[in-house]
């Protein structure tokens, strides 16, 4: 095997005057060198998006971020590879960079796309009713606005991405050992890319060692492994190290927003405004399905009873990595819940309201589900206010309250931070939904061998959900079998049905659906079969307690594995029943599913450091029917987590001319086991009306609620200085300058 | 340079480049793909074994550092399955049934540390863990159930009958990776 190793671009922004390869070429152990030259030779240079854009693989023209592709280097082993990337000579001809989001649309600003028309605008998109919300904001009482950053930040997986790219060239066939979250999208990308024919490319993607959302777009290392390996006929395989990671890989977030909220004088929500400034990077290489450019950020209306509301967002192209939906952030929905939850707080504020009160009294009522938003989500089931009072109760949050007082009053800093959010996961349905035109439908296939244990293949991905589990326990609880007679084969093109993979916390909502009408399917044909054997009409059977029972006489009863057996014996069965019980699905989802949650987070604030200790979280997450309640409780303590990272600790930033400042963790921090508190979670069931068993996604739903429930706490905490808003990430220098800057005791 | 190496006790002997990482010495060279390598920078401890007597982060350590000393790493951790067991280390069986691991990336470095931990001390506070732990890091738990499996990993070893359904074993201790030659090959 053969290893690749990637050059990368040190300048942000410069025209390619040349590439020299050749003293890399003349190391004993370089196989190959690629260039950008080499790739367009094959039409390669150049690589789709996922949202019709173009993203380069090796740069031809020129570099548009620091720590972009430039040559490929194969090598016999990894540090040969490593050692001749030392030897390509670049001539660089330096540009202005553009850093700052905010100046994209200045006419003077450095066009980052001179090969596209639009100059740096990719999109100008809108959404709600813009005369509705004008004339409600007219009409309130009360508006409170605010600017507010949702800061760029990185997924990091522990494990970084890296593919073996195996071409067989005497069979014409392509092997990819990769980390890939959507496969089955991965293999057509490839075969449009490539020109190989989808059926002689395989691709297995493993136990991944992470993904949230980084593990979705095709990266150029990707390709170039693929590209290698063609050129050579060997497999080559290539690794990213932790900085390519951070620095080239997909970003999240990085939206410039500017909220307000309409309100009456008695705390009545009635309107929303946003404008943001999404900076999508130097590519246009968002990894997100839907046909709204900024995903689906007009749920930001939230989970109030809000009359009218109305966004608009416009993107840009920066000279920074590529990407923005990533990060479990359900396509925005992430950035849509922190500006809303900021602005109920800054309105509480404003009118000396408690935070949980103004919520109580907006939230929606559950006689009104499904309920359709002022922006056209229409959200399945809920029960607002039951979560919300579950989650003030287990904080104990009026003897919170009393705490801070008391300490308020020694000079003691702490804070209570509330959130409310609404989901939408699950994603399509495919009318609505796709990637590069394919559909957000999966599919599902059941066999079951003759003595009853079932092999369930699926289309989605695990990195870690468990679905191995949760799928297992579906089918098994369909067909009357232990869990432990239920195989989840996953992560191979081969030998799983087509479908779009895992992201946005839609395999149980979507590829668990698939399980479960599978499996009633078994259970159909079984019926059938088990009709012959007891020499009773189907009708007359009916499923009881895992058996097909003759009704009124119910000991007279088969399982699944006596049927299957007799359904693979010579058993004489009724002209066109085929025999087996095998069975395949796709599931195309009527609608999303909406999970919702109440986040209550304590913190103690030292406003002489800034530095903020997390003393509590409590989470109540209502995701409909739990399938498994531990892997659902495993989901919500990552997210947890993940908020205290965002609001606490990472971003990822860039210097005035475009060097990166988080390429190692040593500069972009992650939460260790002493920043996270031991979590309080509770549950209500509120199940979704549409899928088969009620379920909803869950794996990112305390990303996205954890985050505004963290700065809500800091800066109730840093209240009676007068401090209303301070951006992520709250780090002690943060703080401290936020506290400086509000400059005053109230 | 040529070095000898004892990865959970059978001696390896190889000749490598100075440079070369104890992480990729032991991944590459050697085929025990269990150690990961996640950031480089001695930040993110997937690849936690231990060297002698002493948890290292094996990205930041030479191979040729480890000539003529003993390292563990976690295929080390179980013993030989016996009949009726899994020879699981408790530690192992803790982290399987607190669901103290998701994708599964940290759980080798986790582990290799949680066994010094209960070794050095076999009754541990909560916090006594979460310091123990604090120089890796996990994306996928937020360390909870990590915590909860090191902690039920010391009642298992410190033999509360409630928990002696999972015991497969005696307890191993830390002379589990050190049982002699012959229980780790490629």
């Amino acid at each position: 095997m053969l290893h690749g190793a990637v050059l990368r671009s040190p300048l942000a922004h410069a025209r390619i005057v040349s590439v020299d390869a050749s003293a890399a070429r003349a190391h004993p152990k370089v196989v190959a060198v690629l260039t950008g030259a080499d790739l367009d030779e094959r039409g390669m240079a150049w690589m789709p998006t996922l949202v019709g854009d173009v993203q380069a693989v090796l740069a031809t023209d020129k570099v548009r971020f620091q720590g972009q592709e430039i040559a490929f280097v194969v090598a016999t082993d990894r540090y040969a590879a490593r050692d001749a990337l030392e030897l390509i000579a670049v001539d660089y001809e330096p540009l202005p960079p553009l850093i700052d989001a905010t100046t994209a649309l200045e006419p003077d600003a450095p066009t980052v796309r001179d090969d596209l028309p639009g100059g740096n605008r990719i999109f100008d998109w809108s959404a709600g009713d813009k005369e509705a919300t004008d004339a409600a904001f007219a009409a309130a009482d009360v508006v409170v606005g605010c600017d507010m950053v949702y800061p760029r930040s990185h997924p990091a997986p522990l494990e970084t991405c890296g593919v073996i790219a195996d071409y067989e060239p005497v069979g014409g066939r392509l092997t990819l050992w990769s980390t890939s979250q959507a496969p089955h999208a991965h293999r057509m990308f490839y075969a449009v890319l490539t020109g190989l024919p989808e059926h002689r490319i395989r691709i297995v993607s493993p136990d991944l060692g992470g993904g949230f959302g980084a593990k979705v777009p095709v990266y150029p290392g990707y390709v170039a492994a693929i590209a290698a390996s063609m050129a050579t006929g060997r497999p080559v395989k290539w690794v990213e190290d932790r900085s390519e990671n951070l620095m080239s890989t997909a970003f999240a977030r990085d939206y410039h927003m500017h909220g307000e909220i309409a309100a009456t004088a008695d705390g009545r929500i009635l309107a929303l405004r946003a404008r943001v400034l999404a900076d999508h990077g130097a590519f246009n290489a968002v990894a997100q399905p839907s046909k709204f450019p900024a995903g689906f950020f007009h749920i930001f209306t939230g989970s109030y009873q809000t009359k009218s509301a109305y966004c608009e967002v416009t993107g840009v192209y920066t000279n920074k990595a590529p990407g923005g939906v990533a990060y479990s952030c359900s396509f925005r929905i992430t950035e849509a819940v922190y500006l809303v939850e900021r602005l109920t707080d800054m309105l509480a504020r404003r009118l000396g309201a408690d935070p949980a009160e103004l919520r109580m009294r907006n939230l929606l009522r559950p006689e009104q589900f499904p309920y359709t938003t002022p922006s056209g989500w229409q959200y399945d089931s809920g029960d607002y206010p039951r979560a919300l009072r579950l989650a003030l109760d287990m904080a104990g949050y009026d003897e919170l309250r009393r705490e801070q007082a008391e300490r308020r009053a020694r000079g003691e800093y702490m804070g209570i931070g509330l959130s409310f959010f609404t989901e939408g996961v699950g994603a399509g349905p495919r009318g609505h939904m796709d990637i590069m035109g394919l559909g957000m439908a999966d599919g599902a296939d059941l066999r079951v061998h003759p003595t009853g244990k079932a092999v369930l293949a699926v289309s989605v991905q695990t990195q870690g959900q468990g679905h191995e589990t949760t799928f297992a326990q579906l089918v098994a609880q369909e067909l009357g079998l232990s869990p432990n007679d239920v195989e989840v084969v996953h992560g191979d093109t081969d030998r799983t049905p087509f479908g779009l993979g895992t992201y946005g916390s839609r395999s149980t909502p979507v590829s668990g659906a698939a399980a479960v009408v599978a499996a009633r399917k078994v259970r159909e044909r079984a019926r059938v079969v088990a009709a012959v054997m007891l020499e009773v009409a189907a009708d007359d059977l009916e499923w009881l307690d895992g058996k097909w029972r003759v009704r009124g006489d119910p000991d007279q009863a088969l399982d699944i594995a006596e049927i299957a057996r007799a359904a693979h014996s010579s058993l004489e069965l009724p002209a066109g029943v085929e025999g087996h019980l095998d069975a395949s699905a796709v599931y195309n989802p009527p609608n999303l599913t909406f999970p919702f949650g109440a986040y209550i987070c304590v913190t103690d604030v030292d406003p002489g450091t800034g530095e903020v200790k997390v003393r509590r979280f409590i989470a109540v997450d209502d995701c409909g029917v739990r399938i498994n309640p531990m892997i659902v409780e495993g989901q919500v303590h990552r997210g947890l987590a993940d908020g205290i990272g965002i609001a606490l600790m990472q971003a990822i930033s860039f210097d005035e001319i475009g060097n990166c400042l988080s390429g190692s963790f040593m500069d972009y921090l992650l939460p260790t086991a002493l920043e996270c508190p031991s979590p309080e979670l509770g549950a209500t069931v509120t199940p979704s009306p549409h899928h088969p068993v009620g379920a909803k996604g869950i794996g990112e739903s305390a990303t996205v609620g954890s985050p505004p429930a963290v700065v809500n706490s800091v800066v109730d905490a840093l209240a009676p200085f007068g401090v209303v808003h301070a951006d992520m990430p709250l780090t002690p220098a943060n703080v401290w300058l936020a506290i400086q800057a509000a400059g005053r005791k109230e | 340079m040529k070095i000898t190496v004892t990865v959970n006790g059978t001696d390896y002997a190889r000749v490598v480049e100075p440079r070369l990482l104890l992480i990729h010495f032991l991944r590459d060279e050697l085929g025990l793909t269990g150690s990961h390598w996640g950031c480089d920078t001695s930040n993110c401890g997937a690849c936690v074994v231990w060297l002698d007597e002493t948890p290292v982060k094996s990205c930041t350590v030479l191979a040729v550092m480890a000539d003529g000393r003993r390292v563990a790493t976690v295929e080390g951790l179980a013993s030989r399955p016996v009949l009726g067991g899994t020879g699981l280390d408790p530690v192992q069986e803790a982290f399987a049934a607190c669901h103290g691991l998701q994708c599964g990336f940290c759980t080798p470095g986790m582990m290799m540390t949680a066994r010094w931990l209960l070794d050095h001390n076999p009754d541990p506070t909560e916090d006594d863990v979460r310091e123990a732990i604090s120089g890796q890091v996990c994306r996928c738990t937020g360390y909870e159930n990590i915590v909860r499996s090191v902690l039920r990993a010391a009642k298992l070893e410190g033999g509360d009958p409630a928990e002696q359904r999972l015991r497969t074993d005696p307890p191993q201790g830390g002379r589990a990776v050190h049982q002699g030659p012959g229980h780790v090959h490629r």
